[in-house]
């Protein structure tokens, strides 16, 4: 393993490299396929940024995530995209880091309301596959100055190059946070009754679907009185849903937003991602899995028998399906992630072949 | 500013290439007679015209699709247009052009509130996208000044902004899906009415390519159910360093306002001119918005006044109506107006760290005083999103060119405190010589690849974004 500690270094090993590189963050998000040399990310540490009253955070790719979280938390602000953990679904150790979470997209509950990683992220700089660095975007909320490749980077599981330093806008921490929860609702009347939620003004920063439990969840979160104020205006408005309780807050959104409940199960998990109102048909094709629905309906995590071709009894639903915890065999045979249109896996191709023209990254993913 | 020297065989050919178009598309949407291409030789950037070859006016995505293989083919070079309100030069043809208008693409094609979306045509006004669901109760955020104008299209093509991304985002952030079609006449569907990319986020890096990738024809957009109020409040100061700091407190103590507006002395007064909108005359006006009900408006203003008073204003005004919050906005909103009546302007759209605005501020009246020339300074103060005007009079010979420089060393000033060229309005050709200030030849380089990818010919809008010396090997290579 290659664990170079600058940027510098990083682009020189990735010149030097005579075969595919196995690109890893914290090695936690169980991405990784295929074989090759090993090349850490995690030597590239710190915040070299941090401006409050502009809501601007810059930090190597390296960076724990917590790390990270900490310094945030100390100026009472936070990434508002909420990152997933994915330690406990994938039984990973290690340490996560912020390069990984852009490289995977990694965004949580709050999504739904505010965005995703790739929203809130303001610029990148990373080494192609030529050992070339690049940086695009900046440290600015707005820029629109040449192609937009912060957003390409993200989610691109380390096929276009790799990370060496993002840059977030991040957000105030809330004062309160309130939990709603409607009991005994079927899939269909859930994803009703969030979809009345995030169709209120009173900004649902939460929306999710247990159910094996029967629960509904819906998460409200600001200023003191204003969560009071909304959870009963929203209580009044869901009533025909039944009648919404307040409920313990304690790691209830982390468990959601972490897949805790396919945690240690010998399932395949799948994670979905749909128009809301297809959910409900999408629970009734896959009846017998189990089920979680965040996203108020938009994302749907699945665990199956091993083995199983969820995509299969999903034909003709407008969205897609990428296999997350699964035996290699199957990753192999099923492929992780879903198959695309032919013009744009032309594109995708493409692009892959630019960035990347020896190879090194594809068809290894990073291994965040 | 130079533009390419236009091909001569294809110019030379004009007739045969308007017989072709003229087989795909109906009569009155091919438009090739000298006088009538006259309204389409320039968009919002006026400075710079030149009638394009023909222009197409497509009604449906096969339509489109059928012009662009005709001119791949042929080797025309096409420039996409919305409804011309581009500032940058976006959609300035040359005169071996084919400007693909999308104004007849207008329809709204599904809208499902379960789902937050709405799919339209891309030649749809974007106030018009609000204007079909707001009776419900919903509305589409970017709300760039032009909105009654411009087109989903071109918000796309550049990624607009507006007053209100500081919450909301920019177009990028409320965009879900496209059907596009590439220069040679494929049509690609990009995402959809699920939240996220399956693979490559293609969708991210089309938003804001400047209709250099493809041209697109359909759009899927968030709408967002419209909040239960919203009110502004007017605080006027006597520096712009404190103006500045009182920005960088309200944001830090944990509240996010909808809108913080700017305006300095040359604008509040040329502003107060036109408008009468009462405002003081001070030198740095702030306007900050915040949403909610009428509890939570008094609670967050109640924060944000707090911290006004700590920064001792000379004038602190909250609205009591809404006839008041629509006299708050009304300068503001005429802003531009107002300058356009003093005398000819150049806009600008730099981008800073928000900590930088009084340095910033201070150098660009340093600047504006060695050039002789005025500039009035209105903004988009929450996320440091500067909207300097340069005054100019277009008839003094040289003024233009004083009036350009002047701007270039404004956005080479944003570029050196760790902003950026353009924040909403896109490089077009305006900025596109000041690429290698913000950008190394590497940098650039990569973002040409994706083009190599999308338009491997390089026919889609070449002329812009990248400096001409800069992108010459691969438009000479395409020919």
């Amino acid at each position: 393993m290659i664990r170079p500690e600058s940027e510098g270094d990083l682009a020189a090993a990735v010149r030097e490299a005579t075969g595919p590189l196995r690109v890893q963050g914290g090695g936690t998000r169980g991405a990784a396929t295929g074989p090759g040399g090993g090349l850490s990310v995690a030597g590239l540490m710190g915040i070299s940024l941090y401006e409050p009253g502009a809501l601007t955070v810059v930090a190597a790719a390296g960076t724990p995530v917590a790390d990270l979280e900490a310094a945030l938390a100390a100026e009472n602000q936070r990434l508002a995209f909420e990152p997933m953990d994915h330690r406990a679904l994938m039984g990973t150790e290690g340490t996560p880091t912020i390069g990984g979470v852009v490289a995977m997209n990694v965004s949580g509950p709050r999504r739904v309301q505010v965005g995703a990683c790739r929203d809130f992220l303001l610029g990148v700089r990373f080494v192609d596959g030529t050992g070339t660095v690049v940086k695009n975007g900046g440290r600015v909320m707005k820029n629109v100055t040449g192609y937009d490749l912060v957003k390409l980077l993200a989610g691109s599981r380390g096929t276009l190059g790799v990370l060496t330093e993002v840059a977030f806008k991040v957000l105030p921490d809330v004062a309160a946070t309130a939990t709603l929860r409607l009991d005994g609702l079927d899939v269909g009347t859930a994803v009703a009754a969030m979809s009345a939620a995030l169709g209120s003004p009173f900004e649902v920063t939460g929306a999710a679907h247990l159910p094996g439990d029967g629960a509904t969840l819906l998460r409200l979160e600001g200023f003191e009185s204003s969560v009071a104020y909304r959870a009963e205006q929203l209580t009044r408005r869901l009533a025909r849903y039944g009648t919404a309780a307040t409920v313990e807050e304690a790691g209830l959104w982390r468990g959601i937003r972490d897949a805790e409940a396919f945690a240690g199960t010998d399932e395949d998990v799948w994670r979905l991602s749909v128009r809301p109102s297809a959910a409900p048909d999408v629970a009734a094709r896959l009846s017998g899995a189990r089920l979680l629905l965040d996203w108020g309906g938009g994302l749907i995590w699945a665990g199956v028998a091993p083995g199983t071709d969820l995509r299969a009894r999903l034909e003709g639903i407008a969205g897609h399906a990428t296999l997350v915890r699964a035996a290699p065999e199957t990753h192999a045979r099923l492929g992780t992630l879903p198959p695309e249109a032919p013009a744009v896996a032309a594109l995708s191709r493409g692009l892959r072949a630019k960035f990347d023209p020896r190879g090194l990254f594809s068809p290894a993913a990073v291994d965040a | 500013m130079e533009m390419p020297v236009p091909d001569a065989a294809v110019v030379a050919d004009k007739a045969r290439l308007v017989t072709r178009l003229a087989e795909v598309l109906p009569r009155d949407a091919v438009i090739h007679d000298p006088a009538q291409l006259r309204a389409y030789e320039c968009d919002a950037l006026t400075a710079y015209k030149c009638p394009p070859l023909a222009v197409v006016l497509p009604a449906t995505t096969e339509e489109v699709a059928d012009v662009l293989r005709i001119c791949h083919a042929a080797g025309v070079p096409v420039v996409p247009r919305g409804s011309g309100t581009s500032l940058a030069g976006g959609a300035l043809p040359t005169a071996d052009s084919v400007i693909l208008g999308v104004a007849r693409l207008t329809d709204v094609l599904d809208v499902s509130y379960p789902d937050r979306i709405i799919r339209v045509q891309a030649g749809r006004t974007n106030l018009s996208v609000t204007g079909a669901v707001e009776e419900d109760g919903w509305f589409y955020a970017p709300d760039p000044s032009s909105q009654l104008a411009c087109a989903i299209a071109g918000n796309v093509a550049m990624n607009s902004g507006g007053a209100h991304c500081l919450k909301y985002g920019v177009t990028t952030n409320n965009l879900l899906g496209v059907t596009m079609v590439l220069m040679d006449g494929t049509v690609v569907e990009l995402g959809g009415g699920h939240m996220d990319a399956g693979g490559l986020d293609l969708l991210g890096v089309v938003c804001g390519s400047e209709g250099q990738l493809g041209v697109v024809t359909e759009a899927t957009l968030r709408i967002l159910p419209k909040p239960e109020g919203a009110r502004p409040v007017l605080m006027g100061f006597d520096s712009n360093e404190v103006a500045g700091a009182c920005v960088s407190d309200i944001i830090k103590a944990g509240v996010l306002p909808v809108a913080i507006e700017f305006m300095d002395r040359p604008c509040i007064r040329a502003t107060e001119a036109f408008a009468k909108a009462g405002y003081p005359d001070c030198e740095a006006l702030l306007i900050v918005e915040v949403e909610g009900s009428p509890a939570e408006i008094d609670e967050q203003l109640g924060v944000i006044l707090q911290i006004a008073r700590r920064h001792d204003p000379v004038e602190l005004r909250e609205s009591q109506s809404a006839e008041e919050s629509a006299r708050i906005w009304l300068g503001r909103k005429s802003a531009f107006g107002a300058m356009g009546q003093i005398n000819d302007y150049m806009c600008l759209d730099g981008t800073i760290p928000v900590s930088e605005l009084p340095r910033v501020l201070g150098r660009i009246r340093e600047m504006s005083e060695g050039y002789g020339l005025e500039v009035a300074n209105v903004f988009h103060a929450g996320d440091g999103n500067m909207h300097p005007l340069i005054l100019f009079d277009a008839n003094t010979p040289g003024d233009l060119e004083k009036c350009e420089a002047l701007g270039a060393d404004i956005l080479r000033l944003c570029v050196e405190v760790g902003g950026c060229l353009t924040g909403e309005h896109g490089v077009g050709v305006e900025k596109r010589d000041l690429m290698g200030d913000q950008f190394t030849p590497e940098d650039m380089e990569a973002q040409m690849r994706v083009k190599d990818v999308f338009d491997p010919s390089w026919l889609l809008n070449p002329a812009k974004v990248f400096p001409l010396p800069v992108s010459e090997a691969r438009r000479m290579a395409a020919e």
